[in-house]
């Protein structure tokens, strides 16, 4: 074997003359096992030293300890804080439940202890499935949950045997419950048990004991703020593991009450609105970014998905087609449509592109330079000449075309940003959407295409690529209320210490301002979005009652071809247009923003226009249908300092 | 039968008989053991008898076969290995929270556990032809041999295994020659990484595991509860232990995993520091006969398998002891030979019979 390879091919080790000496590595070997045998040695000496130090030097110590040692220590799950909505309504609360809880290190025998228990309450097979699951996914001397909310019958029949029925407990614990059903529930989310990928990521003292943990809404954007902290207490117990008494306790620290922004009887009106179309109401308070009601139809209950959604019941939600699941206020991406238009008209002026003065002459269709593919305006006549305020109150389409191509989709990306546009809005709520503002690196990267002048004419009515969430909306309209103010949207309103219910208001986050180059932008944008209403394509929501401003929108579903004709009547109902309106109101000092979106809805005038007038009426009237929102009063234990 | 006729009988199945009395001792010691730790339970213990039955057997059989088979296959166990870890990692199964078995219809196994004979084979094949101490090449494919299955375990996650597999690569390189500057240099530069890793790489809960991790007790609700409770045992059986069956922390429920992977702690507390003391001398013999059969192997391959295998079976012992202890942080490795449990005794008794097939066709002629 010896001088192997090295003479055959020309390698590295040639080259170095080395071969292969058995002798010599076989000592080489020796000496290195000696090495080894030593380190054995000290790591075995060490583990014996440290023998001595706990069997010897200890000894006294651990015998005191082993004779006192009937002390197990058992965590203490926090109470979850409750949720109030801004006048104190409670909307989530905790409920007392019992589950029945094996551990199956103690029992004697599993298969039979299962049996009787089976023979003395109803125990059906998923509950038996979901226990050995779980029961081979953790150690044998925990307790693993096998029959949730036991009813009391059931109590009594388990605590008359359960001293014959070792490692089988009946656990007390507290069930979130939502006192108002389905109203809300896209803002106040829902908690659920525990699974394992939220399990790899928890911090596993804090959460023994916990079952639950926030999902969606804000019961998962402030879970830490609703936990609160674990304690734990030593517990003597006999010595199959009952616990015979408390020798002391660290309490835990229970999580805080949450005030949400939204006044739930708004929420109500705006859900009530909105009924019989799939969309999202969003209003706002534009004085601070507090969201007043966060509708989203169609809802859901979110009761049954606390203790585990019945599959069948899961499946018909997650495959229904109107997906009543989907947060579409945060996370539905609609073409924002004519409804950007201010915006537009304010990016015009701000670059210098318009001015409050020049023109454009509308024939009804734009072309181009040097195309032949015509943008149709939505008045087939045309809108003869329009300035910059009739084109807003209008909703002109050629003089927006001819606007978004005279910025250049560069400038309209750079200013529509700042108005959150394209990203999101850093709502407090979990998943919220960026939808999209496109740029041409945006359509190279996904598209592979480069971007076209084309594209951007469609971008100016807010068609095209474009797309945005209803809060998106709602929040840029805000903005425009406040001439430039930004406030981060938010949906909570205050914490509560929920011992000394002392209560602490969440500061208005404000996010800069937007600078306009000359103040009187604004008054042109709001001039214009007051014409709307007093008018425009929006006249018919106007009110002597107090004043608005708006804009309509609508949305293409679909794309008509070159010479055809939109006609609703022909159309199936999912390829209707989408309806769109945002509105302020007050004009003088805005105290609500609103933006309302009816998936094949038709026209934003006709139909989204007259359901956000209910929602302003209701706010700013203080008028409230006492059949819909008479069940929504303040809990008595609130106190109302400091709550509208 | 005389003496001599006893020997020549088990040098005819090629076993070795100081290293085949160690382990006889050993299992039979944790038989006993394990009748008090498991609650008196003889299905236990009879189960337990059984597998070390199995294992035994599978060190008879391997210990026939000549080390030139072992070599031929060694490559192909090592593929077929890396191919079973990623298939794992495609369609396993989730067992306590990390993936790590494989379902092939009618037997779960873990692929993880062929590693740690695997990767011994495989370094041992690797540097068996090439002139030793390796130069930069070679080494570079010893430590890439070792690092892939190391980091496919890492990922299921199972720390345990990994760290096995790791260290056998590690002192198969060792032990191959490994110059002292390079042992030295890698120190270095882990000692720089580790800190750099720390601050950019990890997450906040990341951190906390491993803070954890080290210092169990700062966390009695997760598994610092395991070692306070293990120390109590320990402690309280001073140096002559309370006696077999008179254990009361293990028996009066306190002590968790008393039968697996904290059997120590139960052996502990019955028998006491002379115990102790013993049962780690018993494994301290079986080390250093295999170290000493290991140099007396005819070829590099026999040296370096049989060191590489011998040192796994002491990592084993060494984490398993100081774990319990509270010397080392809690990692999931079983007492050799003592723990109930199934799956690591059949491959460390498979580990045995590889070394006793080398050493059965050692050099005839002394050193």
């Amino acid at each position: 074997m010896k001088g192997w390879g090295a003479a055959a091919r020309p390698s590295l080790d040639r080259l170095l003359v080395r071969e292969k000496d058995n002798t010599a590595e076989s000592e080489l070997f020796f000496r290195r096992v000696l090495i080894m045998v030593c380190a054995v040695f000290v790591g075995l000496l060490a583990v014996s030293g440290r023998l001595v130090y706990l069997q010897v030097l200890n000894h006294d110590r651990f015998t005191t300890l082993s004779e006192s040692n009937r002390v197990r220590i058992q965590p203490l799950p926090p109470t979850r804080g409750f949720i109030y909505d801004r006048r104190g309504v409670l909307l989530a609360d905790n409920l007392a439940s019992y589950h029945l809880e094996v551990t199956p290190d103690q029992t004697r025998d599993l298969e039979a202890t299962l049996a009787a228990i089976k023979s003395r309450i109803a125990l059906s097979e998923p509950d038996i499935d979901r226990f050995r699951k779980l029961a081979r996914r953790t150690p044998p001397y925990t307790g693993v949950p096998l029959r949730f909310q036991l009813t009391s019958d059931e109590i009594a029949l388990l605590a008359i045997d359960l001293y014959r029925m070792p490692g089988v407990d009946i656990k007390a614990d507290l069930t979130r419950r939502y006192l108002v059903n389905a109203l809300g529930v896209h803002a106040i989310g829902y908690v659920g048990r525990i699974d394992e990928t939220e399990m790899a990521k928890l911090d596993p003292g804090q959460y023994s004991g916990s079952t639950h943990i926030g999902k969606t809404g804000v019961e998962r954007s402030y879970e830490e703020v609703l936990r609160g902290r674990a304690g734990y207490e030593q517990v003597e117990t006999n010595a199959e593991g009952r616990p015979l008494r408390v020798l002391s306790r660290t309490a835990p620290v229970p999580g805080q009450h949450l005030y949400l922004s939204l006044d739930m009887r708004l929420q109500a009106v705006a859900e009530k609105a909105l009924e019989g179309h799939n969309g999202a109401i969003v209003a706002i308070d534009p004085r601070n970014g507090e969201v007043l009601a966060l509708a989203s139809q169609p809802i859901y209950d979110p009761n049954p998905f606390v203790n585990g959604i019945e599959f069948s019941a899961y499946r018909k939600l997650n495959t229904s087609k109107d997906r009543p699941l989907l947060n579409r206020a945060l996370r539905g991406i609609y073409p924002p449509g004519s409804t950007i238009k201010p915006l537009m008209a304010l990016a015009g002026l701000q670059y210098g592109t318009v001015t409050r003065g020049s023109g454009v002459f509308c024939a009804g269709v734009y072309r181009l330079p040097g195309a032949s593919r015509k943008f149709r305006d939505w008045k087939r006549s045309g809108h003869g000449g329009v300035s910059l305020d009739r084109a807003i109150s209008q909703s002109c389409d050629v003089y927006f075309y001819d606007l978004a191509v005279k910025l250049g989709i560069d400038r309209i990306k750079a200013f529509l940003d700042k108005f959150s546009m394209g990203r999101p809005t850093g709502i407090d709520l979990p998943g919220e959407k960026g939808a999209l503002l496109p740029s041409p690196q945006w359509k190279r990267k996904v598209h592979k295409q480069d971007w076209f002048p084309g594209d951007t004419v469609s971008v100016g009515i807010g068609q095209g690529f474009f797309l945005a969430t209803p809060l998106q909306l709602a929040h840029s309209t805000a903005v425009i209320s406040q001439r430039g103010k930004v406030f981060q949207p938010r949906v909570v309103h205050a914490t509560e210490d929920p011992g000394t219910r002392v209560r602490t208001l969440t500061e208005p986050r404000s996010a800069g301002t937007i600078e306009a180059k000359n103040p009187r932008f604004w008054d042109a944008i709001i001039g214009g979005m007051i014409h709307v209403v007093e008018g425009g394509t929006a006249h018919k929501v106007r009110t002597p009652r107090y004043r608005l401003a708006g804009k309509t929108g609508t949305a293409q579903v679909f794309t008509l071809g070159q010479n055809q004709s939109y006609n609703a009547r022909r159309l199936a109902k999912h390829l209707l247009d989408h309806a769109l309106f945002v509105a302020f109101a007050p004009v003088e000092d805005p105290r609500i923003a609103v933006a309302v979106i009816a998936e094949n809805g038709g026209g934003g005038s006709a139909t989204a226009a007259p359901i956000a007038r209910k929602v302003l009426d209701a706010y700013l009237l203080d008028q409230y249908d006492e059949k819909l929102v008479g069940g929504l009063k303040p809990a008595p234990e609130v106190q109302r300092n400091g709550l509208e | 039968m005389d003496w001599n006729n006893g020997r020549r009988a088990l040098q005819v199945i090629k076993l070795d008989w100081p290293l085949l009395l160690g382990l006889l001792a050993v299992s039979g010691l944790g038989l006993v053991v394990l009748y008090s730790a498991g609650q008196r339970n003889m299905d236990l213990v009879l189960g337990q008898a059984m597998r070390l039955g199995l294992g035994f057997a599978i060190m008879l059989t391997l210990a026939q076969l000549p080390p030139a088979h072992l070599r031929f296959w060694s490559p192909w166990l090592y593929l077929a290995g890396l191919l079973l870890l990623v298939a794992v990692m495609v369609v396993g199964d989730i067992s306590k929270g990390a993936q790590r078995w494989l379902d092939l219809g009618v037997v779960r196994f873990q692929p993880s556990e062929i590693m740690k004979l695997a990767v011994p084979m495989m370094m041992a094949w690797f540097f068996a032809e090439k002139p030793l101490p390796p130069r930069w090449l070679p080494l570079l494919g010893g430590a890439l041999i070792t690092a892939i299955p190391f980091i496919l375990i890492a990922e299921q996650p199972d720390l345990g295994t990994a760290l096995v597999v790791g260290w056998s690569g590690a002192v198969a390189l060792f032990l191959a020659g490994l110059n002292w500057f390079v042992i030295v240099g890698l120190g270095a530069v882990l000692a720089a990484v580790i800190p750099l890793f720390w601050t950019f790489v990890m997450h906040d809960y990341q951190r906390q595991r491993v803070l954890t991790f080290l210092d169990p007790e700062s966390d009695p609700l997760g598994t610092g509860y395991h070692i306070i409770q293990s120390k109590i045992a320990i402690g309280s059986g001073g140096i002559y232990g309370k006696g077999w069956l008179n254990g009361t922390q293990s028996h009066l429920d306190f002590l968790p995993e008393g039968s697996t992977d904290f059997i120590f702690a139960a052996f502990s507390e019955e028998f006491g520091l002379i115990g102790g003391c013993v049962l780690l001398a018993m494994y301290f013999f079986i080390i250093a006969r295999c170290l000493y059969m290991a140099t007396r192997a005819a070829d590099t391959y026999g040296r370096l398998l049989s060191g590489s295998l011998t040192l796994i079976f002491f990592i084993y012992a060494f984490v398993n002891s100081g774990m319990v202890s509270g010397l080392l942080p809690v990692v999931g490795l079983p007492l050799p030979l003592f723990s109930y449990g199934g799956t690591s005794l059949v491959t460390i008794m498979a580990g045995f019979g590889m070394l006793m097939s080398v050493h059965a066709h050692r050099r005839t002629l002394r050193r």
